[in-house]
């Protein structure tokens, strides 16, 4: 009998496909229900299977290395209880376009639909919050639903698979290895075409005197970095990213104009409000950007993406061109023209210098910008860095400059709390010799705090920043600006001992609370490959700033300035 | 306006609540929805009616090729296609009004499916005006049950 006719079970299959496809490393964490294809995976030597303690740790960590290596990011699960820990997961890879297959073990196939026990219907839940999803019901079919799946997760606008695999086709035998023919249609995976008229997109951008472009994650996923930073420096054109976008061009060109949405940089939503052309590059006018009939509308707008479904979705535009971002570029670029734009340049250098990031330093106090600032300038940003979700978030993405792409990992979309850690910890994994930052707050690093077992246990040289400041701070800054200073349920009343939490963990930790500790801090907290905990003491009022209300447009930006005298810093 | 979205899926389970469920979660309502399967018994064609100004319908339009199950949508504009549906409706008689109710059905082509002493079950097929119209004139009478298939479109040939 050869190879191919010799029978053997699904779980050692899927087990073979993983490896065929190329998977060293998958985020998991056992149950009843997917034991038979955890015991193929103790036997593989081609995989590494990295032990969890939740599985939202699991599928953040598989976020984390998809973000940061731009491959697929694999994480298992057991069924019921196991698989609903995904649900946040999936939804935040959904939204931020990550690349994540999720195999998710199922009660047999004769006892789904019985309330069995540790049954959940994990299709049905996440067929909302999932690229493509698939219940396995035969071994015959895992080649076929596998090759969809990866297609899929990593074709067009990447996102997040789910394979729901029932114990009893784990252990049946098939000799189907192969996937015969696929069942859904390749312009979900294949490259589209390009559509749209891009000689009359070049003209428009050609005539502009105050272009800007738009970057966002799309950016990213295409790879299109080299060629953005062609088109700009071509066209003598600023760029603004979004917050998913940071990275897609250097932070620290000179026509970099930084972050522009609800906390940008002054500089990037007056650049918004002023220019004549803007060029959405694989951004998708999120709310916490664009207010729809205000934004930019002064200009002619223009959008390049892959997902058609992005076109005229919130802000409607002039040209639109569908395409992958990295092949329209090399076609647009030869028709974009030299053209001197050093007074529109000049213009927002004198913003730049008007209205620059703003704090005040003048007390003894850390301050989380300058913080920032100096482990900006101390890791010579080179770090990988990923975030939890508030105020922290919003200052790392303004002090952190990023040069590269796939160093910024964040949950944009999503917003989700909990995800820097394990994020970090993935990135760790996917870039050992990289530097790895979580940059993270009192509330959101207690959400997934459970991980740093997978630090300890693994070893890994995962470095954690804690901004404490015993409040939800971003919660506390809405509160304190629109609504009347009413901190309902936003004081922590209680925080753990962050820095005794690490060395319960073999962790060195370290706190430090007034500025003289900065350096010392940033020193001990860099050094060498090991795990580190950083908590530093943060005054509860800081907020962020520039800050655009929300629903509110680019006009209806409050800055620094605005916050003094209206006394509201 | 309403629109009428022919859309070719791949036959097999799940892939109505991938379809239905892209509308509900996007609060674009559903005015009815039929399926069936085509000549090929691997793709089944459903036809959905929804309401929504040319915008809305073009963003549903693009969200469902995104669904891996869809195969093609098709906007067909309302009066660029035959559409029909199909209703079976109960209507109370009696010896007084039994043989009004036969000829109000030999008017529109109804046929009478079934009769018992105190009731008909009628079937009728016809666009949605028709079968609206229809209903109305059976309101009278009484209407004791009704089960509608929602619409079923085919493009004019020209």
């Amino acid at each position: 009998m050869s190879k191919s006719e010799a029978k053997i079970t699904g779980a050692r299959l899927m087990v073979e496909l993983l490896e065929e496809y190329g998977v060293d490393i998958v985020f998991g964490y056992p149950g009843g229900a997917i034991l038979p294809f955890y015991d193929e995976l103790y036997k593989s030597t081609k995989i590494k299977h990295i032990l969890v303690r939740h599985e939202q740790g699991a599928i953040h960590m598989a976020e984390g290395y998809a973000r940061s290596t731009g491959k697929l990011g694999v994480c298992i699960a057991t069924s019921g209880p196991g698989a609903t820990n995904l649900v946040t997961g999936l939804t935040d890879a959904r939204l931020d376009s990550v690349p994540i297959l999720a195999i998710t073990g199922q009660v047999a196939t004769n006892a789904i639909g019985t309330d069995a026990f540790q049954e959940a219907d994990i299709y049905g839940i996440t067929i909302p919050i999932t690229k493509y999803n698939a219940l396995i019901k035969s071994a015959d079919d895992i080649a076929r639903h596998f090759e969809e799946a990866t297609l899929i997760a990593l074709g067009g606008r990447p996102g997040p698979v789910l394979l729901d695999f029932p114990k009893d086709v784990q252990t049946e035998l098939t000799n189907v290895r192969k996937s015969s023919k696929l069942k859904i249609n390749p312009r979900h995976y294949q490259k589209p075409p390009i559509g749209g008229d891009l000689d009359a997109f070049a003209a428009a951008l050609n005539k502009a005197k105050r272009p800007l472009l738009y970057v966002g994650g799309g950016a990213i996923n295409a790879n299109a970095s080299k060629e953005i930073r062609e088109l700009a420096e071509k066209g003598n054109i600023p760029v603004t990213t979004t917050l998913m976008g940071i990275g897609a061009f250097p932070g620290t060109h000179k026509l970099a104009v930084g972050m522009l949405g609800m906390h940008g940089t002054a500089y990037a939503n007056k650049a918004v409000l002023e220019c004549d052309y803007i060029l959405n590059l694989g951004a998708r006018f999120d709310d916490r950007v664009a207010k729809p009939g205000e934004f930019a509308e002064n200009a002619v707008r223009a959008h390049i993406d892959i997902d058609t479904a992005e076109f005229n979705k919130r802000v409607s535009v002039d040209h639109i061109v569908h395409g992958d971002l990295k092949e329209v570029l090399k076609v647009l670029i030869p028709k974009v023209e030299k053209v001197d734009r050093s007074s529109w340049l000049e213009y927002l250098d004198t913003i730049r210098k008007n209205h620059p990031l703003e704090f005040d330093d003048s007390s003894d106090s850390i301050k989380p910008q300058a913080f920032l600032q100096k482990l900006f300038e101390k890791s010579k940003g080179k770090a990988i860095v990923s975030t939890d979700v508030g105020q922290h978030q919003m200052w790392a993405a303004q002090y952190y400059l990023f040069d590269e792409a796939n160093k910024w990992l964040t949950s944009g979309g999503l917003g989700t709390m909990g995800y820097g850690l394990p994020a970090a910890i993935g990135a760790k994994f996917g870039n050992p010799n990289s530097t790895v930052i979580c940059v993270s707050g009192d509330g959101s690093i207690q959400m997934n705090i459970q991980e740093l077992a997978t630090i300890a246990m693994y070893k890994k040289g995962v470095k954690i920043l804690i901004f404490n400041n015993n409040f939800l701070g971003m919660v506390r800054q809405w509160q304190e600006l629109f609504y009347e200073e009413r901190f309902s349920e936003s004081e922590w009343n209680y925080n753990p001992d962050f820095v005794k939490l690490g060395e319960a963990y073999s962790i060195k930790g370290m706190r430090v609370a007034t500025k003289s500790e900065i350096d010392k801090a940033i020193e001990f907290f860099l050094e060498g490959d090991e795990a580190r905990i950083l908590e530093v003491m943060i005054p509860a009022e800081e907020k962020v700033f520039p800050m655009i209300p929300a629903g509110k447009s680019q006009k209806d930006m409050i800055e620094f300035s605005d916050a003094i005298r209206t006394g509201k810093k | 306006m309403k629109h009428i979205l022919k859309i070719l899926v791949n036959n097999h389970p799940g892939v109505m609540s991938h379809v239905s469920g892209l509308f509900t979660r996007r609060s674009y309502n559903i005015d009815s929805i039929a399926v069936g399967v085509t000549d090929n018994p691997e793709i089944s064609s459903m036809v959905i009616v929804v309401k929504g100004d040319d915008s809305v319908v073009e963003q549903v339009k693009r969200q469902l090729l995104k669904l891996p199950d869809v195969i093609d949508v098709e906007d067909l504009a309302y009066h660029d296609c035959i559409s029909r549906e199909l209703v079976l409706v109960v209507v109370q008689c009696s010896d007084a009004n039994r043989t009004e109710i036969i000829s109000i059905c030999e008017v529109f082509q109804a046929r009478i499916a079934d009769l018992t002493k105190t009731t008909f079950t009628i079937e009728f097929s016809g666009n949605t005006r028709q079968v609206n119209h229809f209903l109305e004139m059976m309101q009278k009478y009484g209407i004791e049950e009704i089960a509608r298939t929602g619409q079923i479109a085919l493009r004019y040939r020209s």
